[in-house]
């Protein structure tokens, strides 16, 4: 870290850990007496697993306590707080409707195993929402269990494999192009299947030559997500359709970028049999590292009986019930209903905006997108032309500088936009994606910020090489944290008098 | 940047050194460059069987994480045990003190099937 020259502490220094808080004594709570009986740990647990001294834990009073966390939450870099470029790929802004729906105490009261006849009003919403993805893929059936999109692709790849099965085939292999989300070639491996990489052209759609090598009758599925990583529309999706088709093989899309195509093209209708939308982002409902997350998978007419049990149906009298008498089912992939907390979001959000408002969303998304990158042309390269659907890519061209994509990604932090993606689906890259919601005037201001550190990077390199300045924690030795990473924090050694106006021994900061 | 000539390269830039009965195999100058920091290199034991066009290992750097693919089929005989605590020698010796592993190989002619120094730097260039 760099030193304080005034030795006055930043208003955004980071602040002190609980442990360098701790006064002996302090405590935030006042337990009542014990009315049981107590014991001494000595008496109950063998000597050799005992600590010989207690753990030194931190002693913090109410207030502090408070502080300490309430600091902590202001730190968060939010969407409701700043703009990011990462959009729905990470998470774009969630409409506050849906919380409200989702706060409803009809929903937040239920329990899971009441049964159907008393749970009507959720069944009935978890069904209508399972015929809106299902008409917005153009598909015919949708089970909402899985909880994430990876786990939509398992049960997806699951789907497949018993369709095959039930045509007296086992097929081993799963095509998916070079740009595909990792995630893709691991699900292949989870379903026991091997993950066969498809070649890109250099203008970043599928090789239609190589595809045509390796599809064969030992090819289960090609997984495409479209538009792509690349934030690219593959327009021979109708060919790629044909050829895996073709070899008897069924096609599989990633739906992670459904946001491009909203009420505007169906993936049922330009070949796709099988596919997972990622409802926590397209539909936006609020998640982060790990969750929580929904990735329902439609399919197409002649696949519904294998989806997991239990299914929700509704029956002829106009009530609704969780069917489980279904026997080439391929079982349950998630307890219960599946994630009701986000799919009652994505419920609110799709019956908020109508086919007219969803399709606003893709076409505004798409426009911003497109708006941002000829803004910024000239002052970055563009791996690929556009029209671009809802991100593209540009690639830092300052190597004479010494600039890179990430010194330019951490000079964005000065600016308070969070950094996009980086050096991912391309070598150098940044992946910008502002969505639909963002204004004109926001939009100009992030153009405007990333064509200012252009041409710092060309007059005044070091200001990004050393970026983040203006930020709680400035550049982190990265390489020494993953060599050499320190995962426990030590309390730092006193100081002797004479050292009083050194500065202060750095403070670790690890994940 | 440096190509030796000495060895046969993959397309996914790995080297292959024969010498005394055995292939040595490591990634190239270009890959290391490419991948930024090495932190961590994860190579098979010794005994191991590993196959033409797949796998032997993982590489990560800061940046990214990659397979470590072989260009012949054959028995692992050695290891390079430094690479475990000095992962950064493959930025800066790829072609010498990193190399990962050495191979006694099934079929000589997977070996001349490779790209040569000058089809692999043009590989690069292109």
């Amino acid at each position: 870290m760099t030193s304080n020259p005034d030795r006055i502490p930043r208003p955004d220094a980071p602040p002190p850990l609980l442990f360098e808080q701790s006064h002996p004594g302090a405590c935030a709570v006042s337990l009542p007496a014990a009315d049981v009986p107590t014991v001494k740990p000595a008496s109950v647990i063998p000597a050799d697993l005992l600590a010989a001294v207690p753990p030194p834990l931190p002693e913090i009073g109410e207030l502090d306590l408070v502080r300490h966390f309430t600091r902590l939450a202001h730190r968060l870099f939010s969407v409701d707080a700043n703009f990011y470029p990462l959009g729905s790929c990470t998470m774009k802004y969630n409409p506050k409707i849906n919380e409200r729906a989702a706060a409803m105490p009809g929903f937040t009261n239920l329990h899971p195993l009441q049964a159907d006849e008393d749970v009507q009003g959720m069944l009935g919403l978890l069904h209508t929402l399972q015929t809106a993805l299902a008409e917005i893929a153009g598909l015919a059936d949708v089970t909402l269990q899985p909880a994430a999109g990876a786990h939509g692709e398992m049960t997806g790849l699951m789907l497949i494999n018993a369709w095959h099965r039930s045509r007296g085939e086992t097929r081993t292999k799963v095509l998916a192009p070079d740009t595909a989300h990792g995630t893709n070639p691991a699900s292949c491996t989870v379903c026991g299947r091997h993950a066969i990489p498809i070649k890109s052209l250099p203008n970043g759609r599928v090789d239609l030559d190589d595809l045509r090598k390796r599809v064969d009758e030992q090819t289960a599925a090609m997984m495409i997500t479209n538009p792509n990583t690349a934030g690219l529309f593959d327009s021979h999706i109708a060919d790629i359709a044909e050829i895996v088709h073709g070899a008897g093989a069924l096609l599989y899309l990633d739906g992670a970028n459904m946001n491009a195509i909203l009420g505007v093209a169906r993936p049922g209708d330009f070949g796709v049999d099988v596919m997972h939308y990622n409802v926590h982002k397209t539909f936006s409902t609020p998640h982060g590292c790990g969750g929580p997350g929904a990735g329902p998978v439609a399919v197409r007419a002649g696949l519904e009986r294998f989806l997991p049990t239990p299914h929700i149906v509704r029956r002829d009298d106009g009530t609704y019930a969780l069917d489980h008498d279904r026997p080439d089912s391929i079982g349950k992939v998630r307890s219960f209903y599946g994630q009701t907390g986000v799919l009652i979001r994505a419920y609110a959000y799709i019956a908020a905006l109508g086919p007219e408002g969803l399709r606003d969303v893709s076409e505004k998304a798409v426009l911003a997108a497109n708006y941002v990158a000829a803004r910024l042309k000239g002052h970055f390269a563009f791996p690929f032309e556009g029209p671009y659907a809802h991100e593209f890519l540009i690639v830092p061209q300052l190597t004479q500088h010494g600039v890179t994509e990430l010194d330019v990604a951490k000079r964005l932090i000065d600016f308070g936009i969070h950094p996009p993606t980086m050096s991912w689906p391309v070598a150098h890259c940044l992946m910008i994606e502002p969505t639909e919601t963002e204004s004109l005037a926001t939009l100009d201001a992030f153009a405007n910020t990333l064509i200012h550190i252009a041409n710092e990077a060309a007059t005044q390199p070091d200001r990004l090489h050393s970026a983040p300045q203006h930020a709680p924690v400035t550049r982190l030795d990265e390489v020494g944290a993953a060599r050499k990473p320190e995962l426990r924090w030590r309390a730092a050694e006193p100081q002797d008098k004479s050292a009083g106006q050194q500065e202060p021994p750095p403070r670790i900061h690890k994940a | 940047m440096p190509v030796p000539a000495d060895r046969r390269y993959t397309k996914t830039h790995e080297w292959h050194l024969p010498a005394d009965g055995l292939v040595t195999i490591g990634i190239t100058q270009f890959a290391a460059d490419e991948l930024t920091d090495i932190t961590y290199v994860e190579l098979p034991k010794i005994g191991q069987t590993i196959q033409a066009g797949a796998p032997f290992g993982e590489i990560e750097s800061v940046k990214a994480t990659g397979d470590l693919n072989s260009g012949v089929s054959g028995t692992v005989k050695e290891i390079n045990e430094n690479l475990a605590g000095a992962p950064e020698l493959v930025n800066s010796d790829p072609f010498g003190a990193a190399w990962m592993i050495k191979v006694a190989i099934d079929n000589p002619a997977e070996l001349d099937a490779l790209l040569s120094a000058e089809d692999y730097e043009r590989m690069i260039a292109g």
